[in-house]
């Protein structure tokens, strides 16, 4: 259906695509692979006219095209969620779905049935959202799932979809794989990007993998067992994946007997989240574990003075603390590393360096700049420590891949050596070796005394390195459970749907 | 050459250097420096002498825009500080007294600086819009500036005041000077400390900035209050220039060539990046653009447009999409965003 045959693209400094072929079946789910940086979203990009190639052809139905604008993609049949939500957030929900394509009569837009067909779609996607509200009032993934709703509805040859997973939990993921199979089923032809290898292997048919700009190889999901596909991504031959093991009990019990470095009572802000208690140690990584809208992230935001408590109290190493600024909260040594990079995270503008050493700039204060050495000392050894690439630190941060955008925010935080760092979704959109790194790397900041509060949408990691699991349900805490033997992704989420006798 | 045509200040850069050479056709003495007793004269310097209070405000305007922001009310501020400058200058018995005109420049400039904190306040605390909370001003500063010179226009007879729009010192005008010496300190302010980067992170993504722990607000007030800093000079300069204050007059829609400099220099409207060196040659370039108008003699009538026809082909040059658009292959039917400003 779709051919695109020696696809170059260079970026300043950079060779994003190199000669990179690929093909697209009708009736296919076929997932894009390769680790952060190798050239996905650049891939799709090229694809949807957002990119213009420096060299080679793309051939839709047997016919050449050219595509010079996402309009023009649109047009041919290709509709695209990209990797970073684009939507407008001051608009509603049912404008997000239709803007571009809004429905006329009498050259007037309708907007009463464009909310009318809006809530039709959400409905069809079993989803509890109010296609009259502002779409900012949302969650990043509500907000990922109302361009997937898009997306979708413009019915089309061709959809692509870059890390769309990333922020949904197992039922949205679920749901959204039930509807690529029917439209699959259909003959339409969808393109996915994942980093979950469960989800690739359970929903493509086939793969393509790309490593460092170039064509890897083309795979049959069937034929390829998960060490080949990492052994491919990487280009080294792993041995097996390695696995973290969960915290055994004495080390918990010992952890838990510090004086807490963070001790909530009562914690909680209308409309957020209801009010909570909870105790960090320190070398503790406490995770909070929930479905979509549980109140995750904005436990986590009480905790950083990102928004204002309305009851309870706070201690910070054992003195009280109101925290009414982000400021406040680091002052004291905490971090919080957001879920939403675009929006709250990166300064796009910004060089990687810039954006590296941020917070410590903004700690010293801007009549103490750090001195051009010690920047480029601390830069350099974090790109180094977490792997950052292309490791230049002049590069905007706007050019990186998302992976690597991540991995800048993490070490913007790490830099300043908090006492407690709180990583919302911090894997989110990062590849198989470098997420199991930041595992690690989480794991040796505890075992140095940091405590770490560890948000994720996925289980799994939650689990293998938590010592503790504040389980959240309706924006309330329900459970605080100890990672024991018996704590298993499949407990949790009994817990979630049932509640639990403590 | 890639290199070259890629760095941020080539375009900016060569369009005044084609200005300026454009001019040499017209007057072939135009690159002509002369000393007359002690003082350089010639075209060149004459730019330089009446863009000095256009860099200033422009420079100031830089700050803010890098914010994300932007000030209507500086062509106010001028208006307000030379009318202060001179009314007070004007009551002096000895109007070449030395120290009385000092302390008329440390009222004038004074006044300038409150003024830019109140902007700075209302932007910061009160979450106006920006382009409406200068707004206020920009309007009832000139009514300020009537009352202050009581409708009149004030003129004064003090050569120490002249000293600061048309005197020279060393042989270089006063004013082109004084201009180095904002440019020097406020670049060594930027870049030696983290003030740049702390405004470029704050303009670039203010939530972000909030969440890692950035005081936006006390940035934001600083960036208003040296703007209005900026525009006070600006406005001594105006006024020693014409020896006199006009309430009315002074420093008349020099915000709309202040903010037009600033764009042609490359900082965005949006907010983050920014380069001062940019918007230097941005001002430079309109002054340019005032004095060939002048020179070479176009008709009075059509002035306006002419200025109107270069500025929006000067913003067409600098929009890195009409370029790719222009000079390379066409992409059809792509939206380009034009970056392009209306000009005033
Ligand atoms: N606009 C740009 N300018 C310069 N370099 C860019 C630009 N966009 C992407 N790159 C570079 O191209 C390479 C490929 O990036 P791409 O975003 O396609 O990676 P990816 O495979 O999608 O990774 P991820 O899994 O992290 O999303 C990276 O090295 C990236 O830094
Ligand atoms: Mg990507």
């Amino acid at each position: 259906m779709l051919r695109m045959t020696g696809i170059t693209k260079n970026f300043p400094g950079v060779r994003a695509l190199d000669g990179v072929d690929f093909r697209l079946l009708p009736g296919e789910v076929h997932a894009l692979m390769g680790e952060n940086g190798a050239g996905k979203s650049t891939l799709i990009k090229v694809l949807t006219g957002v990119h213009t190639a420096d060299s080679g052809s793309v051939r839709l139905d047997g016919a050449p095209v050219v595509i010079g604008s996402p309009k023009q993609a649109q047009a041919a049949g290709i509709s695209t969620v990209y990797q970073e939500v684009n939507l407008c957030s001051n608009l509603t929900v049912a404008e997000n779905v239709f803007i571009g394509r809004e429905p006329y009569r009498f050259g007037r837009i309708q907007w009463k049935e464009a909310r009318r067909r809006a809530a039709e779609l959400l409905e069809r996607f079993q989803l509890d959202i109010d296609p009259g509200a502002p779409l900012g009032s949302y969650s990043l993934a509500v907000r990922q799932l109302v361009a997937i709703v898009r997306a979708v509805d413009i019915s089309a040859k061709v959809l692509v979809l870059d890390e769309p997973t990333s922020s949904l939990d197992r039922d949205e993921v679920e749901r959204l794989f039930r509807l690529m199979r029917r439209l699959r089923d259909d003959g339409v032809a969808v393109l996915f990007v994942s980093h979950f290898l469960d989800q690739v292997f359970e929903i493509s048919d086939r793969m393509t993998v790309l490593r460092n700009g170039r064509l890897v190889g083309e795979y049959e999901t069937r034929a390829l067992s998960r060490v080949e596909l990492v052994g491919h991504m990487t280009g080294r031959v792993l041995r097996t994946l390695e696995e973290l093991h969960a915290p055994r009990e004495d080390v918990r019990d010992a952890i838990a007997s510090r004086e807490p470095v963070l001790a909530a009572r009562g914690l909680g802000r209308k409309g957020g989240v209801a009010p909570f208690d909870l105790d960090v140690h320190p070398g503790e990584v406490v995770g909070f574990a929930g479905l979509l809208g549980s109140g995750r992230t904005e436990a986590a935001r009480l905790l950083f003075g990102a928004d204002g408590a309305d009851s309870g109290t706070l201690e910070i190493g054992g003195a009280a603390a109101v925290l009414r600024t982000p400021g406040a909260a680091i002052g004291r040594g905490i971090a919080f590393c957001p879920e939403d990079r675009k929006s709250e995270g990166l300064v796009e503008d910004l060089t990687v360096g810039e954006n590296i050493v941020l917070a410590l700039q903004a700690a010293r204060g801007w009549l103490r700049p750090l001195s051009a050495s010690r920047r480029a000392e601390l830069v350099g050894k974090y790109i180094k420590a977490l792997n950052i690439r292309p490791g230049d630190p002049e590069m905007p941060a706007r050019n990186l891949s998302g992976g690597n955008q991540q991995k800048v925010l993490l070490a913007r935080w790490l830099i300043t050596q908090p006492r407690l760092l709180i990583l919302d979704e911090p894997t989110r959109g990062v590849d198989v070796g470098a997420k199991a790194e930041i595992q690690k790397l989480v794991v040796s900041l505890a075992g140095d005394g940091m405590g770490v509060v560890f948000i994720s949408a996925e289980l799994e990691e939650v689990l293998r390195i938590s010592h503790k699991i504040e389980v959240l349900r309706d924006r309330e805490v329900i459970a605080e459970i100890a990672n024991e033997a018996d704590a298993t992704p499949e407990r949790l989420l009994e817990i979630i749907a049932n509640g639990v006798a403590r | 050459m890639r290199e070259l045509t890629r760095h941020r200040l080539f375009w900016p850069a060569a369009i005044l250097v084609v200005m300026l050479l454009a001019n040499l056709i017209f007057t072939p003495t135009f690159f002509r420096i002369e000393l007359k007793n002690g003082h350089l004269y010639g075209s060149l310097i004459d730019i330089l002498l009446y863009g000095a209070p256009l860099i200033l405000i422009a420079l100031g305007m830089t700050m803010v825009i890098a914010t994300g922001g932007i000030d209507l009310s500086v062509g106010a501020t001028v208006a307000i500080s030379g009318a202060l400058a001179c009314s007070i200058i004007a009551e002096q018995a000895d109007q070449e007294a030395v120290g009385g005109v000092l302390t008329a420049v440390g009222l004038a400039l004074g006044l300038s600086l409150v003024l830019g904190f109140w902007n700075g306040l209302l932007v910061a605390r009160t979450g106006i819009q920006p382009i409406i909370a200068t707004l206020i001003l920009m309007v009832a500063g000139r009514g300020v500036a009537q009352l202050i010179t009581d409708g009149q226009i004030i003129t004064i007879n003090s050569d120490p005041y002249e000293l600061i729009g048309g005197g020279y010192l060393f042989g270089f005008p006063f004013a082109v000077l004084v201009v180095v010496v904002v440019f020097a300190a406020t670049a060594v302010l930027i870049r030696r400390t983290a003030l740049g980067l702390l405004l470029e992170a704050v303009g670039g993504n203010a939530e972000a900035s909030r969440l890692v722990g950035i005081r936006a607000r006390r940035l934001l007030v600083l960036a208003y209050v040296f703007c209005a800093f900026c525009a006070g000079i600006a406005g001594l300069m105006i006024s020693s220039n014409i020896r006199a204050a006009d309430g009315n007059n002074a420093g008349l829609w020099i915000e709309l060539d202040a903010i037009l400099a600033v764009v042609i220099g490359g900082t965005s409207l949006m907010g983050g990046r920014f380069s001062l060196a940019g918007t230097v040659l941005g001002a430079l370039i309109i002054q340019t653009l005032s004095t060939t108008i002048y020179t070479t003699g176009v008709p009075p009538q059509i002035t306006l447009v002419f200025k109107a026809v270069v500025v929006t082909v000067v913003c067409l040059i600098q929009s890195p999409a009409f370029r790719a658009k222009a000079f390379h292959r066409s992409r059809p039917s792509t939206p380009a965003p034009s970056e392009a400003e209306v000009p005033a």
